[in-house]
């Protein structure tokens, strides 16, 4: 019984946003809109196979290499210059100010130094990323408790094991805050890049089945940008869930007590 | 070991403010040497100089304003639209545990999909106009709005709730005394990271579908070949993202000025 209402709270607005979906529109002659059958065999026809191997693999392993540089870097730096105070006064201005570019104009200027290749997307994908990473980890590194520092200090727990077992677990709520906010930040780029200078990958399809008036092709598109919008939050949720184990233990702690 | 220790400390006790202009002089005096050294090319990457006087001498043009204007217009009519519907909407769902739960599978389907999905569909329908760009930012900042007002939402503290109850609080008194001051801080948390990503789609949609705007003249200026003109113009985006941050930081610490988190960091 719990199961079945489970599932029922899980699949019951979805099946009925389907269903009026379909009556509205399996009767409907306008353009723009395609009955969910319809888009299904499209999806199908249009992405399965070879398509899938010329535009969404190479987006997709892009996206990964710009998103891993992005994460890595991001709290590389991070812990650097949360850890050494007079460099983070010194970076802050500059760093809120480098934040607060909104990433997608970072595509032409990179088209104008790069050029029109991979290295080129994948740089975009890093350098609007980056941001919330190295943002969070200084935050999170900055504010790590000062009882917990003293006592890594009496103990004389240095270098590397004070890196590892104290500084990055103390920072890492924050910095899973930052890393979701990179990711989508991150699919966002890898789309508008494909889309403003490219002859190939998922963004350059959509925007070739747009012009070309292929509707449902079009549509299904957008569903395979959210299938991987999807899958993102999904394997995000996973390691959130491995990596902050400790942490979403204490705070139930908390809200019990 | 112990020299370095003493610099790094002598450092870290300047104020801040001054640690934070000689950043931003020695990335200015970066940026000014690597075209001037031959590093990079000057036509792809102008010195900090070139491009700052380009920038300056927007400030004074009606044009560079004009695409300012709508930019803005984009994002905070989006940005108002995207957090009117969604503190409804959250205030509606957050208050029954029933719907809660049977929207809780359909919001965590539609919210990873980017907006930037949208654009083919908002050409379509729209092409180049502000109902493109709307379309876009609506659709980004409403998610980070309506996630953050059901947090609050729930968090609305059971005793206070039972309270408000036992002394016959009606619906709408115990949703304007209970249920809103909890959910605020929440909702200012949404409206903060929506302005950015309003921001973010606003100037999208200029760049990608040619929305008039400061994203737009970037792309032209990029096409056209007038580099120092387009990083004057990205800078301009820059400034706006910062405005922007800072003015929905202050309006925070204004709206949440009883609320203990404000207050706490106020006290010395």
């Amino acid at each position: 019984m719990n199961a079945l209402k489970r599932i029922g709270y899980l699949l019951g607005l979805p099946a009925i946003l389907v269903v009026v979906w379909h009556l509205l529109t399996v009767n409907s002659d306008s353009f723009f809109v395609v009955d969910p059958v319809t888009l299904a065999q499209t999806f199908v026809d249009t992405w399965v196979g070879e398509r899938f191997w010329n535009d969404v693999a190479p987006s997709l392993v892009r996206l990964a290499v710009g998103l891993v540089l992005a994460i890595s870097l991001g709290i590389g730096l991070g812990l650097l210059i949360g850890s050494v105070r007079w460099l983070r006064g010194l970076t802050e201005p500059v760093l809120e100010f480098l934040r607060a570019i909104p990433p997608p104009v970072l595509v032409p200027i990179l088209m104008v130094l790069v050029g029109i290749n991979n290295q080129m997307k994948v740089l975009v994908i890093v350098s609007g990323a980056i941001w919330p990473v190295l943002l969070n980890t200084v935050e999170g590194v900055r504010s790590v408790d000062e009882v917990l520092i003293d006592t890594g200090r009496v103990y004389r727990i240095t270098g590397w094991l004070r890196v590892t077992r104290l500084v990055l677990p103390a920072a890492a709520p924050q910095m899973m805050a930052g890393i979701r906010q990179a990711l989508s930040i991150g699919l966002i780029l890898m789309v508008i890049s494909e889309m403003f200078a490219s002859s190939s990958g998922l963004g350059f399809t959509i925007v070739q089945f747009q012009r070309s008036f292929a509707v449902p092709e079009m549509w299904s598109g957008v569903v395979v940008l959210g299938l991987i919008g999807l899958a993102l939050a999904f394997i995000f949720q996973f390691v959130e869930r491995r990596v902050l184990r400790w942490y979403h233990g204490l705070r139930e702690v908390d809200h019990a007590g | 070991m112990a020299t370095n220790r003493s610099r790094g400390s002598r450092l870290a006790q300047l104020p801040s403010w001054v640690l934070g202009l000689a950043g931003i002089a020695l990335f200015l005096l970066v940026w000014e040497a690597v075209p001037r050294l031959g590093l990079a090319n000057p036509e792809y990457l102008p010195p900090a100089s070139e491009v700052l006087q380009i920038f300056v001498r927007n400030l004074g043009l009606t044009s560079f304003w004009v695409a300012v204007g709508h930019t803005m217009t984009g994002w905070a009519l989006g940005l108002a639209i995207a957090s009117t519907a969604a503190v409804v909407l959250g205030l509606v769902i957050g208050s029954s545990r029933f719907l809660r739960q049977a929207t809780h599978s359909t919001i965590e389907f539609l919210r990873p999909i980017p907006s930037v999905a949208l654009i083919p569909l908002a050409v379509l329908l729209f092409g180049v106009s502000l109902r493109s760009t709307l379309l876009l930012v609506v659709y980004a900042a409403f998610w980070q709005v309506l996630i953050q007002v059901l947090y609050g939402v729930t968090d609305v503290d059971v005793v206070a709730s039972n309270t408000a109850r036992s002394y016959g609080l009606g619906r709408w008194a115990r949703m304007r005394h209970v249920v809103w001051p909890t959910t605020l801080p929440y909702l200012m948390t949404g409206l903060r990271l929506g302005a950015a990503v309003a921001l973010i789609l606003a100037v999208t949609s200029e760049l990608v579908i040619g929305v008039p705007g400061l994203g737009h003249e970037i792309a032209l200026a990029q096409s056209g070949g007038a580099a120092t003109a387009m990083y004057a113009l990205v800078l301009a985006t820059g400034m706006i993202g910062v405005v922007i941050n800072i003015g929905m930081r202050f309006v925070e610490r204004r709206v949440l000025s009883w609320h203990p988190s404000v207050r706490g960091e106020v006290r010395p």
